[in-house]
């Protein structure tokens, strides 16, 4: 549908990084027995990738694989794959205890792009985590807080980095993001 | 004449000239300066007027430690008051202006507060303005409030912004004088990580200005080249303008760092709050110097004389041409060899002190020609508003004055106080030291950790090693501790030699001379910001405010923006002299972050303006704004209380909207509504457990209403609850019990019925719904579908997926306004699409969209309750009457015993009823109903309240609920309900349902 946009049809705004909303990203929640053989097989085949390890994302061009809890995934694949991908879980666990679930709508993404310690720095003016280079490296997934909302954080290349939250917030996520990265407010500390 | 001197000014560029102006006066200093420096080069010694008695001040200090020289700085949006001009960089174009005086600086009405002061003593407000009673609050407290006080609010908005930022870190060294920098390399030599970080713009302290060597070179070069050596090492983080704040458990450090004061309106922040968690911290804080406690010490010209070596040495600038040097110490020493050094005058240096022996400091300084008086001491101060002279007498007497010695200038010093606030804001201990008459850090009680260590070391002046020598011996020493408590074992690497001369034993002198009369101890100050002197602990002291934290208070000492860092010692030593104890047991009053004032924006960083609070916007969020939504908070969600069109109240509007809907069609964006999906082969047990009524039984493809109830059997939520499959259900919460409920779930989950087989995701935001409701309803759907949603393939209560306007959308036939109506729930991608498909097509039918107040408004004509109105964590279903949706057939749920508990079966619990009034008006909300009587405390009795009330657009009258002792036995008994003007509403008892009791409308 033409009328289907994401919470801010792409929003950007250009400091010492880029912001950008990414727009309409499919997104799955599957929750399960992360040890089992089968819930294992149907999220490879959902993700494209191999299941991450703890605090992990697992990344194959627009698809992917984000640990979220002990018991949870988040499958990520073009929206309008999602529901191809859904019916291939269920398929995979019929009869297996298990909840897949479509969330894409849910969710607002956001790509903060520049250089790399940039990057950085602009996430660390809201989380509190240690995004230092040796600490938080490429492939490592966070959930957390981005200032007053909840967050979740990946950088899938050196100088990107992603941001999802909760739809309704969009607007908010994306004030903070341009604020943390306006001109002039380089910190020199992660560089 | 305080003035700017040919030579010296290690700090300035002078080739860079800049304008600033003090009191409209235009000035001129340079790059490099501080406010201070710059306004003492400028011949401007009176700063400030004293908080109570309004006498003249100067500056006192050259750092953090400055207790008068506070200016309000700026203008317009920039104003900022009480900002310190030791520690304020000159700019270009900077103002300043002087604080509390009136009318002004030179001439102040309030020094008449100073002849009084005898009238004035501590504590007087407490005793002298107890009659009568009322006069407190309407005629001494704002007279008190107009005299006293430091700086001005601002009213302007503040135009700059500020940020937080995140950093960790192994080890953070605090301070960046010569014991941090040592620290610092000491630890990051080890190849642990390091920041340092330094309050001022300099780094390397005062080491520079007071001498000695390193390594047998200047201690300047060494600073230069441990700062290059540092800057280079790719483990290391220097930062300077950023000042400790404070530290917290856990090794949390607070930094604050002025990025742009200096640089007025450049672009990025203007202050950023460092939130630092750190392994180890190491305080490289250094040590303040005392004043001494004599007559006229705070008349402007009085310094410390660790300061006037300062603005000498840093800024080119001589406070006097005669300065008058008064200690108990070696140190004062190097301010007369200084000064003298540079061609000024020193006629004297007043030693409280006998020594046998000529310590090499007092010889040099004898050798230069300068006279030394052993045993002496200042009886007095001579002058005004600046210095004039000083009496002279001994130290032991009581103050006889021997001679007159003219000076412009009095450079004193106490001796030292290491700087351990910062060691004790997380509960370091501290020792009494007695050979420097200081407190010290104990090491061997600093704060602990998770792990039960000491998570903080201090190091240097700020341990009690004052001399260069014992400084860099203990920095090195603590910085390779800290590193090592890290995991990082230090390399061999050699502590930097210092030396510097030996220096004879201080002496404790707290006041001056040792036996001054009251007419002196009135003079003495203590605590120069808060206008406290001697005699007022001494005071304090015999009127029984004898524990330190009383004195404080009572008195004042040690209070508002400098917190005492000049008058704790001197003020807890004078109160241990009048209590007869040893200092140690006096002990000192509790050191709090922050370490010197920090702005509160910065404390508030991004969160302003649009980043304030996190607003939560539905996916027709900008249509309501375009369409005259009044908005309502509902939690973080904005959501439309009512569409008001142009020449419409929100009465009426919400009026129109009722009744437009009753009539036809009406829309509301119901997307809040908390949509939890429960999904497993237990998920039947589970929500059997969760509900008050039987969910396992519900049959796919249905709805039901359900209750949910807390341990204690209070009702906590309800709604719609419909069966997707036999393992899934959808469970619809309260717009606020969205994420509670989620927690709710996933903690009866996780802890008590971890083995069942329930899995549960919060689908909130996934969809966007929209209630399509009224008569027309039906048909403006079936304009969008080709789908069957007949009465009899979608009935009440009845759930199905159809195709709308092209979108996949699941239509839920459910009714909370008593209408033909349908829950439609989209993507939440969709969500506007929908909705402006549903206006177009509903256009025919006057298709309006309403707010909260009219689904509120419907609900209650149709007698349904809502969760909040009704309840309020003491009211159980059972008072509702809600009986029917309790089920009796179930062994347990959630709430089940809690409900058959004595109290809660009492028949005497009130019970929810229709109000209708006689008189046909609204009932106020809260309102009681009384009873005959009076309770215990002489109160009438009451039988009743009101939960809900309204206005009845489709009745045309008020319409409430209420809770009523017995009340549904009570049919049309009338009550009272007396309101707030006296007045007395009365109303009857009702059924609750008031409109369309058979439930036609929504049956078809």
């Amino acid at each position: 549908m033409s009328n289907t946009v994401s919470a801010l049809n792409g929003a950007r705004a250009t400091g010492f990084a880029e912001v950008r909303e990414m727009g309409l990203y499919g997104m799955i929640t599957l929750r399960g027995d992360l040890s089992g053989k089968k819930l294992i097989d149907a999220a490879k085949s959902a993700g494209g990738t191999n299941v991450p390890e703890k605090g992990h994302i697992t990344l194959s061009g627009a698809h992917g694989i984000a640990w979220m809890s002990p018991d949870e995934l988040l499958i990520l694949t073009p929206y309008d794959e999602v529901d191809a991908r859904l019916d291939g879980i269920t398929e995979k666990l019929a009869g297996t205890h298990h909840l897949a679930v479509n969330v894409s709508d849910a969710r607002a993404i956001f790509a903060v792009s520049g250089k790399d310690a940039l990057v950085r720095e602009a996430l660390s003016k809201l989380c509190p985590v240690n995004f230092s280079a040796d600490a938080f490296a490429h492939g490592q997934f966070r959930r957390t807080r981005m200032a007053q909302v909840p967050a979740a954080v990946w950088l899938p290349q050196p100088g990107e980095a992603r941001v999802i939250c909760f739809r309704s917030v969009a607007q908010y996520a994306f004030d903070l993001l341009k604020g943390a990265t306006a001109e002039g407010g380089e910190v020199g500390y992660l560089a | 004449m305080s003035t700017r001197l040919a030579n010296g000014g290690r700090l300035l560029n002078k080739s860079r000239q800049m304008k600033f102006s003090f009191n409209g006066k235009q000035l001129r200093g340079f790059e490099g300066d501080t406010i201070a420096s710059a306004l003492l080069a400028n011949d401007q010694m009176l700063i400030g007027r004293s908080f109570k008695y309004h006498r003249p001040r100067g500056v006192v200090a050259s750092g953090a430690e400055e207790p008068n020289g506070l200016v309000g700085m700026g203008e317009g949006e920039r104003f900022e008051p009480n900002q310190r001009v030791t520690t304020t960089e000159l700019f270009d174009g900077l103002t300043a202006s002087s604080q509390n005086h009136w009318p002004s600086l030179e001439f102040d009405v309030g020094v008449v507060n100073s002849k009084l002061s005898r009238f004035l003593p501590a504590g007087f407000y407490y005793k002298t303005f107890m009659y009568p009673r009322a006069f407190w609050k309407h005629v001494y407290e704002p007279i008190i409030r107009q005299s006293a006080g430091l700086g001005k609010a601002p009213k302007q908005r503040d135009p700059d912004q500020y940020e937080h930022f995140y950093a960790f870190t192994d080890v953070l060294v605090i301070g960046g004088g010569v014991a941090g920098l040592t620290a610092a390399l000491a630890a990051a030599q080890t190849g642990a990580k390091v920041m340092l970080i330094e309050q001022t713009a300099h780094w390397g302290g005062r080491a520079p200005v007071d001498g000695g060597t390193v390594d047998g070179q200047p201690v300047d070069t060494f600073v230069d080249e441990i700062v290059s050596r540092l800057k280079a090492m790719e483990n290391v983080t220097l930062r300077n303008r950023t000042m400790g704040a404070g530290v917290y458990d856990h090794g949390y450090v607070l930094g604050y760092e002025r990025v742009g004061d200096h640089t007025p309106g450049a672009t990025g922040p203007r202050h950023r709050l460092w939130r630092i968690r750190a392994a180890q911290i190491v305080t490289a804080t250094g040590a303040i110097e005392r004043p001494l406690s004599f007559a006229g010490n705070d008349i402007p010209g009085v310094m410390l004389a660790s300061a006037v070596r300062d603005y000498a040495v840093d800024y080119g600038v001589s406070v006097g041409d005669r300065t008058v040097v008064v200690t108990n110490n070696d140190d004062a020493y190097r301010t007369a060899i200084t000064l003298k050094n540079m061609g000024l005058d020193v006629p004297v240096i007043l030693d409280a002190r006998v020594t046998t022996q000529d310590s090499p400091l007092i010889a040099e300084a004898k050798a230069l020609g300068i006279a030394v008086m052993m045993g002496h001491a200042i009886s007095s101060v001579k002058g005004g508003k600046r210095v004039t002279g000083v009496a002279v007498c001994g130290q032991a007497g009581e103050g006889a004055v021997l001679k007159e010695i003219a000076c412009d200038a009095v450079a004193m010093s106490g001796g030292w106080s290491p700087v351990v606030h910062l060691w004790s804001h997380c509960g370091g201990k501290l020792i009494w030291d007695e050979t420097t008459a200081a407190f010290r850090p104990n090491v061997d009680k600093a704060p602990t950790g998770a792990d039960g260590e000491g998570f903080v070391l201090p190091a240097g002046a700020a341990n009690g090693a004052l001399r260069l020598d014992d400084v860099l011996t203990d920095a090195h020493a603590m910085g390779r501790a800290a590193a090592k408590a890290t995991g990082h074992t230090a390399k061999d690497a050699t502590a930097p030699q210092g030396t510097s001369p030996d220096e004879a034993p201080m002496m404790p002198v707290w006041m001056m001379p040792q036996g001054a009369s009251y007419a002196k101890r009135s003079k003495a100050w203590l605590d120069y910001q808060n206008d406290v002197k001697v005699s007022d602990v001494q005071l304090a002291a015999r009127e029984g405010f004898e524990s330190v934290e009383h004195a404080k208070r009572y008195t004042t000492l040690g209070m508002a923006t400098d917190q005492g860092k000049l008058s704790n010692i001197n003020g807890l030593a004078i109160l241990s002299g009048e209590l007869n104890q040893p200092i140690p047991q006096t002990g000192t009053t509790t050191f709090r972050p922050p370490y010197t004032p920090i702005s509160m924006a910065s404390i508030a960083g991004e969160a302003r303006d649009e980043r304030f609070q996190p607003l939560r916007r539905t996916p027709m969020y900008d249509w309501h704004a375009e369409n005259g939504a009044y908005w309502e908070p509902v939690g973080a969600w904005r959501r439309p209380y009512t569409y008001q069109r142009t020449g419409e109240t929100i009465e009426q509007a919400v009026s129109r909207e009722v009744k437009a809907t009753r009539a036809s069609l009406g829309l509301l964006d119901a997307s809040t509504l908390g949509k939890l999906l429960v999904k497993g082969p237990d998920a039947g047990k589970f929500l059997d457990m969760l509900y008050t009524n039987m969910m396992s039984t519900l049959k796919p493809g249905r709805c039901r209403y359900g209750l949910m109830c807390n341990e204690n059997g209070f009702l906590m939520d309800d709604g719609v609850v419909a069966r997707i499959d036999d393992d899934t259900f959808l469970c619809h919460t309260t717009t606020g019990g969205a994420e509670s409920i989620h927690g709710h779930m996933e903690e009866w989950l996780q802890t008590e019925w971890w083995d069942w087989d329930v899995y549960v995701a919060n689908l909130t935001e996934e969809y966007a719904q929209i209630a399509v409701v009224g008569p027309k309803a039906r048909e403006t759907l079936a304009k969008l579908t080709t789908d069957d949603i007949s009465g009899e393939a979608l009935p009440f209560m009845a759930w199905t997926d159809i195709t709308l306007g092209g979108m996949p959308a699941r239509a839920y036939r459910i009714s909370f306004s008593g209408e033909l109506s349908y829950e439609i729930a989209v993507k939440a991608s969709d969500g506007r699409a929908l909705w402006d498909a549903l206006l177009a097509a509903g256009a025919e039918f006057n298709a309006t969209a309403y707010g909260t107040e009219a689904l509120h408004i419907m609900r209650a004509e149709k007698g349904f309750i809502m969760i909040g109105d009704e309840t309020d964590g003491t009211v159980i279903p059972q008072d509702l009457g809600l009986d029917w949706a309790i089920s009796k057939k179930k062994e347990d749920y959630l709430g089940k015993r809690a409900q058959a508990r004595s109290h809660m079966t009492d028949p005497k619990r009130w019970k929810l009823v229709g109000l209708e009034t006689l008189d046909g008006s609204v009932l106020p909300d809260g309102a009681y109903c009384t009873a005959e009587g009076e309770n215990a405390n002489g109160q009438r009795n009451v039988q009743g309240r009101v939960t809900s009330t309204y206005h009845s657009p489709t009745l045309e009258r008020g319409i409430a609920f209420g809770l009523v002792l017995n009340g549904p036995d009570r049919m049309g008994e009338v009550l009272d309900f007396p309101k707030v003007d006296g007045t007395v509403i009365k109303a009857k008892i009702v059924d609750m349902i008031f409109f369309d009791r058979e439930g036609e409308k929504q049956n078809v």
